[in-house]
């Protein structure tokens, strides 16, 4: 085994650290919560990641968004991306595309993966996001930040938990007012990470037919059982 | 009949952890939503008694309902 995956050692078997290099995980959205999201799966040693974005980079990602610096700004998020994977784990590959998820370019885009990140920052993508996981038959790790707060969910095909969080088919949610800090999408990130995991090696508890709510204002972390 | 109603994030602003409303026999998680000034589409996620449950649904006595603001940015 690699000398970079020697951490990982005890927590995974040599065994899972091997299927992990075989992987393939979409990251759809390459903003706060994806940036962070990309960084630790590579990290971990997920073989292949691919990175959807459309956007550049501009001043406003700075305070939170991982992948942008000052060198970067204007630059394509998921291009950068996979430069800085190179540099941190030249052993796994990142496949950037630079364009936005649709309904009719969504499925040729996500099939094939073992699992699907949602990292996006708008609901109506989120639950197209969902339809086409469902559609692919790939479970989909959810996340999404506004502020203080945030939600991890691990959704199933056939599961169809986005249709109740987001119920009253808002088109943005409390961030719309609240805007995303430093540490939201890393904490938010982190969970989505440890759910695609558990979903890879097939061992642990998953955040299914669950959500955890996290406040992080009053440090209250509520899981909460949907459905079934 | 008196409801307790937990309220998450933002809908605390000015409104508390948790409130309790008093009607009178009938009313539903859109009656409470009114009687605390909240605007439907300020909610994207509540429970009734923990569980998610319909804006419409009649609630009783002892009833615990929970309200969350839809979070959703990247």
């Amino acid at each position: 085994m690699e000398n970079r995956y020697r951490k990982n050692m005890k927590m995974l078997s040599e065994a899972e650290i091997e299927k992990l290099k075989g992987c393939k995980v979409c990251v759809v959205g390459c903003g706060g919560l994806g940036g962070y999201v990309i960084e630790l799966l590579g990290r971990l040693g997920v073989g292949q990641i691919t990175a959807v974005d459309g956007d550049v980079f501009d001043e406003t990602n700075l305070n939170r968004q991982l992948l942008s610096d000052v060198n970067v700004i204007g630059k394509s998020k998921a291009e950068t991306a996979k430069n800085r994977m190179q540099q941190v784990n030249p052993l796994i590959q990142v496949v950037p595309l630079i364009l936005r998820l649709t309904p009719e370019n969504g499925r040729e885009l996500l099939e094939g993966h073992d699992v699907i990140v949602d990292a996006v920052d708008n609901i109506d993508t989120r639950l197209q996001l969902q339809d086409l996981a469902e559609h692919l038959g790939i479970p989909l790790v959810h996340g999404a930040i506004a502020g203080w707060y945030g939600q991890v969910a691990t959704i199933f095909p056939g599961d169809r938990l986005l249709d109740t969080l987001y119920a009253g088919k808002q088109a943005k949610g409390i961030e719309q007012d609240l805007g995303n800090p430093s540490f939201t999408p890393a904490m938010v990130a982190s969970i989505e990470v440890s759910e695609v995991l558990k979903l890879l090696v097939g061992r642990g508890e998953l955040l299914r037919k669950k959500v955890l709510y996290i406040d992080l204002f009053s440090q209250e972390y509520n899981v909460i059982e949907m459905g079934g | 009949m008196k409801i307790k109603v937990r309220l998450f994030a933002t809908l605390r602003d000015g409104r508390g952890k948790e409130v309790e409303v008093e009607r009178g026999e009938s009313f539903s998680t859109l009656d409470i939503l009114e009687e605390l000034k909240i605007r439907r589409e300020e909610v994207a996620l509540f429970l009734i008694n923990g569980r998610d449950g319909s804006f419409e649904t009649q609630l009783s006595e002892g009833d615990v309902v929970s309200l969350f603001p839809p979070v959703g940015g990247g």
